[in-house]
């Protein structure tokens, strides 16, 4: 051929531009939660870009009470072998020997989620330590850059997941723009007080002051239940969506997966957003964050 | 030359913004293509890497890919990156039907593995600049089979992993994800000798550019 073959030559997996890469193919995606292969392929086929396997939906953790932890490997396994997209699945807060088990059953990217019940109430898992990515939530820019310090590869916004209200993730999407445009216009002598505000490390602060954007993707999820408010979400600045209950909790689920996914395309285009707004039947039907007491809200675990 | 050539970066989902700053650099004036109407007046494309089955959802229902077949039968320059490399190929072996086509090469999704296997290495590029190349393979396709007309510039492990037939490009890592600019200065002159004979051909009354 001509060309110099690398054969014999090593590619180095788990590296920091590895892990950072795929979260970057997924922008501009819904990623859908599914709690089986049917709901996998249903998700596929809607045009998903990747899937989040658990074995109850956050809406359906909110009601069933307890604790909630990492789902079933057969149950992974399952969505894995049924879907070609990438597939993610949770491990509670800390739990580092679940990460270890979902990273032996050879997903694509963990979740260390606060849908389930944290099993570290002081230390977040250290994704460092791990050749597989890890998407963490985060409520605001602080929180935000000292899960990116642990070694997470991708951000997302925690909203509250299993509502069906979008309120927490618009709060949260504009707590961090906000908190990065701060960053952008404080003068350079200022930033050591603004690390110690944000209780984040200080060359992560100066990152983002420079660039004016998390050195990772930043998702948005927690409450999505409609087209609208998934372009919502992308207008603010999300680089793509979660989309949790909002799907499989309304009355329609297919329909209302596709139209999600052409309105995060054309998030900027009222007129697609429109059409495919139009005929979708109920959305689920949803909750007022202010009837949540403030042990039932899920975006206050993780620090 | 005339100005900076006009590139569509395809965002129907996927590492766009990427490909924006390092056309941007290479000296082109990016622009989103979301639909059939975007495609007109382009001197090149990019077909980025993101999921192929979005691709094919989203884009094979407004009818976008139609007309992103029509852009590569007319020779407009295109370079796919991943999954654009999927979109590009006239052969994908899992079974899929080919999507944009126009490449003739036969390749397999995710055929270097997971997210796990996902890696990065170091090429030798061959009639793309001098010396070699950091990439970045992302749940990578593999090149299975290369057609006769189709040149290697690059291979990994006894496969091609970049591949050209004239103003087409397909490769199975994401130059977009490292500062080597060589691949997005090839297209960006693949698109400025597109422009200069669009231009030669509209005085002779034929629009190829339209």
């Amino acid at each position: 051929m001509g060309v110099a073959d690398q054969s014999g030559s090593n590619g180095r997996t788990g590296t920091l531009r590895v892990k950072t890469g795929l979260a970057q193919m997924l922008k501009g995606g819904v990623i859908m939660d599914v709690v089986n292969a049917e709901q996998a392929r249903i998700a596929e086929d809607a045009g998903a870009c990747a899937v989040m396997a658990l074995e109850r939906i956050p809406a359906d953790i909110r009601a069933h009470g307890g604790v909630a932890r990492m789902s079933d490997p057969d149950l992974i396994n399952a969505i894995k072998d049924a879907v070609s997209i990438p597939v993610m699945a949770k491990c509670r807060i800390g739990h580092f020997v679940e990460a270890q088990i979902l990273q032996s059953l050879e997903i694509d990217y963990i979740d260390e989620s606060e849908v389930l019940t944290p099993a570290d109430e002081a230390h977040h898992v250290d994704k460092h330590a791990f050749e597989i990515p890890f998407v963490c939530g985060a409520t605001d820019l602080g929180e935000a850059l000292r899960r990116i310090n642990e070694g997470a590869a991708m951000i997302r916004t925690k909203g509250e997941a299993g509502t069906g209200n979008v309120v927490e993730a618009v709060r949260h999407m504009r707590a961090i723009r906000g908190g990065i445009a701060r960053l952008r216009a404080a003068r350079g002598d200022e930033l050591y007080a603004e690390a110690k505000e944000l209780r984040a490390p200080y060359e992560l602060v100066v990152m983002v002051a420079e660039t004016g954007e998390l050195p990772v993707v930043n998702f948005s999820a927690g409450g999505i239940a409609t087209p609208a408010d998934a372009a919502l979400m992308m207008q603010l600045g999300a680089d793509g969506v979660f989309v949790g209950s909002g799907i499989y909790k309304s009355e329609d689920p297919p329909a209302r997966a596709r139209a999600i996914v052409e309105a995060v395309t054309h998030y900027n285009d009222p007129a697609v957003l429109a059409r495919v707004s139009a005929g979708l039947k109920d959305a689920m039907p949803g909750i007022d964050i202010g009837s949540l007491s403030q042990g039932e809200l899920l975006q206050g675990r993780g620090w | 030359m005339c100005g900076r050539p006009r590139i569509g970066i395809l965002a129907v989902q996927g590492a766009v913004a990427e490909h924006e700053r390092a056309l941007r650099a290479a000296g082109a004036d990016p622009i989103l293509v979301r639909d059939e109407a975007g495609l007109v007046g382009l001197d090149g494309l990019v077909i980025p890497g993101g999921e192929t089955t979005t691709l094919r959802r989203v884009a094979g229902d407004s009818g976008l890919i139609d007309a992103l077949r029509e852009a590569r039968r007319r020779g407009l320059p295109i370079l796919g990156t991943c999954a654009g490399l999927i979109a590009l190929a006239d052969d994908i072996i899992d079974g899929d039907a080919t999507l944009v086509g126009g490449l003739d090469i036969s390749v397999r999704r995710n055929g270097y593995g997971r997210q796990l296997a996902s890696f990065e290495t170091s090429l030798e590029i061959d009639g793309i600049g001098a010396g070699p190349m950091e990439a970045i393979f992302i749940r990578a396709p593999i090149i299975e089979r290369v057609g006769v007309e189709v040149r290697v510039h690059a291979t990994y492990q006894g496969h091609a992993v970049a591949v050209s037939d004239g103003f087409c490009m397909g490769l199975s890592f994401h130059p977009e994800l490292t500062p080597d600019p060589r691949f997005h200065q090839w297209l960006v002159g693949c698109a400025q000798a597109y422009a200069k004979a669009s231009a030669a051909q509209n005085k002779e009354g034929f629009g190829v550019r339209a």
